[in-house]
């Protein structure tokens, strides 16, 4: 194995190479106002289905149990040890829908996770104006799983957090710095074209996508 | 091969659902891309940015490998190295083995389609189980993709309805997409629960960060890197950028050139297994960077362009010959113009050679190419190495095209036009006796009348209308 | 050459002009096909535009001779030739800015731009700049306008099948527009998709633009 690593390296160093001269490396950016960042992101979220939904800190916990109520959702799965997850404890008023905490590693409630659970809901690290996109840091309170497994995945999005493009979110958070063990874009529901060119969407992730947007 | 390959086309041709379907799969593709790019200017400046982000990795490759390898064994990411599709397979088995891995479920990968990786697994017992959807169909078909991005591409919902009715009789029969994709979903969620290893492919390595990047829409490839208790990524070793920052624009080229998406649905960025106190994710990630051929490609300046691309497909998309023939014919894993020029160089000249004579050098590939790569101009680099006799150059299979006979012939060719006087005699013979020429020349008059040659050279007829020769 | 003429420019046909060297260098014999082309290159000793009126030949001599004859005692002519080549509808528009008037009947014509005049010469809408100017010239177009029709040289003759699938769509196309002309810059194209009319049998005429061009503004 180690040869082979020596192999391919003595091979690839034996080709003198000039050095290439430095990149200019623009940060690609777009001249958007918060609003127009905002109008943006909702307009290509809508074009993949996506539901978003402006709210605030006050309501957001009784715009989602309407939303979920309307999808037929049971239950909701989430991280409790989140701000949002506190609220969510208290603040869901009705009983009709199961509150489920992801509290325990994957492997002790698999079969539930992907059998029995209809909602989960996370919060994200920011938003993408120019492509509609979730930046997600998936971490030790917020699982991986929580916004793959339920089929629909609901995202709490601060309406100031949303950047026009991918490249400058990179640049201001620092993520080559400090970048976390999984990081996603999330940009709509599971989709596929595989079958004739045919748009199907939940393939495998979520079957709906819902962004509720706190301003 | 040359055979193989003519009997791929004739095959291919004849098929007359196969030849509407792909024509209409390819238009719309040109459209969906053309319709994401609608600022000429933007595009090509972004194609400018991407050609010299591919190009940067490229001249300092073995040190970022290095780097990349030192920054994923620090996340805790094992990183492994193999020279042939054969050691890769190896090395693959033997870690699956390592953990006891019955059911293996996987993520798109071109390169584990290169390692043949389905047939090395099953053969020593374990199952290997395609999730994208594309794959998912053939493999149930039994066959491979037809394309890079969309493998089933070649299939029409009706035969996808007849082939999932075959091989699952429980389930009625429909044609509808929506239905066919749920019973995929059924199919599938269940296998990614009970599988003990994930594998997949790898779109882009940061070697600033440690990080293995996956593009997708579905989801499956977020479920076989995160659900199993074990994550396998196999990728070339050509994959590597250098600074994070250099991801975004390529995301960017590489979805609005592949699909015509400004975004896949899902951007998945690993940077080592679960951690501590983390509920779910792998418990172990391994990377195997593998070789085959490509260290061969980086070692000739011009060729070398080759391992700049980043799998888009816009040059399959884009072509008219694979439009006529759609993946299969080619007989490779890698089809279309992109096909053409890494197939014959990884494989050798002497089997693939005919690849880079099939095409007309039209330039539809190269104007669309995300990373500038020219492709007509390496089809007609490796139709020379094909033929050259001089010994020299890298490429695998140099000068076994030579035919003597074409040889001669090229040689005669260029002794009349290197010689005015002699091709002046040879033209004016052309045309005096033009009636006494054949009316049949082989394959060209199978749906061509020959051409007509002038009574009178173009030469003559300038110099009796009185224009200057000198 | 007359339109040329009949602009006011003195033109020039090297009578030892044979071969670019294209069919040779595409066939993967550069030797055969240098030894062609530098005998193109003593003849153009002035430093004269050289207008070639196909689009392949152009690109062969524009954009591959630099690389053909790179390292060669040929490289600094062959360069400044390459420098000098035009298409020939390029100059016409480029560098003549012609104007022309259309004496011809009405007819319908389609516009094949052929792969080296629209990708290696840059000059996809020149020939149908210039065409537009014809009043009487009804200007069809064609579906997967931008599509190769299959010709590719050795292309044609080495996967003949495939060249023949490419040359019946693309004759298919031209046939649906109802054109009664179909013109190229490129007489390779135009002997690939004028042959395959021929045979057939009923179809557009085909003939190349500098003809088209002549023809319709030439005083009788």
């Amino acid at each position: 194995m180690s040869d082979a690593r020596s192999h391919i390296l003595q091979r690839l160093r034996a080709v003198g190479r000039a050095e290439e001269s430095e990149l200019a490396r623009p940060v690609a950016s777009h001249p958007w106002s918060r609003e127009e960042k905002l109008q943006r992101f909702t307009e290509c979220m809508s074009a993949v289905r996506a539901d978003v939904h402006l709210t605030n800190e006050r309501e957001w916990c009784n715009d989602l149990q309407q939303i979920l109520m309307t999808k037929g959702a049971r239950n909701l799965v989430y991280a409790p040890a989140t701000p949002h997850g506190q609220i969510l404890q208290s603040g869901l008023s009705s009983g009709d829908i199961e509150l489920i905490p992801y509290d325990q590693e994957i492997e002790q409630w698999k079969s539930r996770l992907f059998d029995e659970t209809d909602a989960s809901i996370t919060s994200c690290h920011g938003a993408i104006a120019e492509t509609g996109s979730l930046i997600l840091w998936p971490d030790e309170t917020e699982p991986r799983l929580l916004s793959l497994v339920p089929p629909v995945h609901c995202v709490l999005l601060q309406a100031d957090q949303i950047y026009s493009t991918f490249a400058e979110a990179v640049e201001n958070q620092g993520w080559a710095e400090d970048i976390p063990t999984n990081a996603l874009l999330i940009s709509g529901p599971s989709k596929s074209a595989d079958i004739a060119q045919v748009l199907a969407y939940g393939v495998h992730g979520p079957k709906s996508l819902v962004v509720l947007v706190l301003r | 091969m040359s055979g193989e390959f003519h009997d791929g086309v004739v095959k291919a041709l004849s098929n007359e659902a196969l030849r509407g379907h792909l024509r209409r799969a390819m238009d719309s593709l040109i459209e969906k891309r053309l319709a994401v790019f609608p600022d000429s200017d933007e595009l090509e400046s972004l194609r400018h940015r991407c050609m010299g982000i591919r190009a940067n990795a490229l001249s300092k490759l073995p040190d970022l490998l290095v780097h990349l390898e030192a920054r994923c064994e620090e996340q805790g990411i094992r990183v492994h190295w193999a020279e042939t599709t054969a050691e890769a397979n190896s090395i693959v088995l033997e870690i699956l083995r390592s953990h006891r891995v019955e059911r293996l479920v996987k993520g798109k990968s071109m390169v584990s389609e290169e390692m043949g990786l389905n047939h090395a697994l099953e053969a020593e017992g374990i199952e290997c189980l395609e999730s994208d959807l594309g794959e998912f169909i053939i493999q149930l078909a039994g066959e491979t993709p037809s394309h890079i991005v969309m493998p089933a591409l070649h299939k029409s919902k009706q035969e996808i309805a007849e082939l999932f009715h075959e091989k699952f009789p429980d389930i009625p029969y429909s044609d509808d997409v929506d239905e066919l994709t749920a019973v995929a979903r059924g199919i599938l969620r269940e296998k990614f629960m009970q599988a003990d290893a994930g594998l997949s492919g790898v779109n882009f390595l940061v070697a600033e960060t440690g990080t293995l990047c996956l593009v997708e829409n579905e989801g499956n490839g977020r479920m076989s890197t995160t659900v199993p208790p074990l994550h396998i990524a196999v990728t070339g070793i050509e994959k590597v950028v250098e600074r994070l920052t250099d991801v975004p624009p390529l995301l960017s080229l590489l979805t609005r050139s592949a699909t015509g998406q400004p975004i896949t649905t899902y951007f998945n960025m690993i940077n080592g297994p679960r951690q501590p106190g983390e509920k779910d994710g792998p418990q172990e990630v391994h990377l195997v960077l593998l070789d085959n051929g490509r260290s061969r490609i980086f070692a000739d300046e011009e060729l070398q362009a080759t391992l700049r691309c980043i799998r888009c497909g816009a040059c399959i998309n884009h072509c008219p010959v694979y439009t006529r023939l759609g993946g299969h014919a080619y007989g490779t894993v890698y089809p279309g113009p992109i096909g053409s020029i890494l197939e014959p160089q990884k494989e050798g000249l002497e089997r693939l050679g005919e690849l880079a004579e099939a095409s007309t050098l039209c330039g539809a590939c190269g104007e669309v190419c995300p990373v500038r790569i020219p492709i007509p101009k390496l089809l007609n680099r490796l139709r020379w190495e094909g033929v050259r006799h001089d010994g020299s150059g890298e490429t695998a299979g140099q000068g076994k095209r030579r035919k003597q006979s074409q040889a001669l012939a090229w040689k005669g060719w260029s002794t009349l036009a290197s010689h005015p006087a002699l091709y002046r005699t040879a033209v004016k013979s052309a045309s005096r006796f033009r009636r006494l020429l054949p009316q049949q020349l082989g394959p060209w008059t199978h749906v061509r009348k020959a051409p007509e040659i002038a009574e009178k050279p173009l030469r003559e007829l300038a110099e009796e209308e009185g224009f200057s020769h000198e | 050459m007359r339109l040329l003429q009949r602009e006011g420019l003195r033109v020039i046909f090297p009578r030892n002009q044979t071969c670019c060297g294209q069919p040779a260098y595409n066939g993967g014999y550069r030797d055969e096909a240098r030894r062609v082309a530098a005998a193109q290159l003593d003849l153009f000793p002035q430093s004269y535009p050289i207008v070639v009126p196909s689009g392949s030949c152009a690109g062969m001599m524009k954009h591959h001779y630099p690389d053909l004859f790179a390292g060669t005692p040929w490289q600094v002519q062959a360069n400044d030739v390459a420098d000098r080549v035009w298409e020939l509808t390029g100059f016409l528009t480029e560098v003549l800015d012609l104007q022309l008037k259309d004496l011809g009947e009405p007819v319908r014509v389609a516009m094949h731009t052929s792969c080296s005049a629209r990708r290696e010469m840059g000059v996809a809408n020149a020939a149908e700049a210039l065409l537009g100017q014809l009043q009487g010239v009804e200007l069809v177009e064609q579906d997967h306008k931008s599509e190769c029709c299959g010709f590719g040289g050795t292309f044609a003759v080495k996967q003949p099948e495939i060249s023949a699938a490419m040359v019946g769509d693309k004759t298919e196309s031209l046939r649906r527009t109802g054109a009664e002309l179909v013109t190229s810059q490129d007489c390779g194209c135009l002997m690939n998709i004028g042959g395959a009319f021929e045979k057939q049998g009923d179809g557009p005429k085909t003939c190349h633009i500098a003809e088209l061009l002549w023809e319709r503004t030439r005083e009788r």
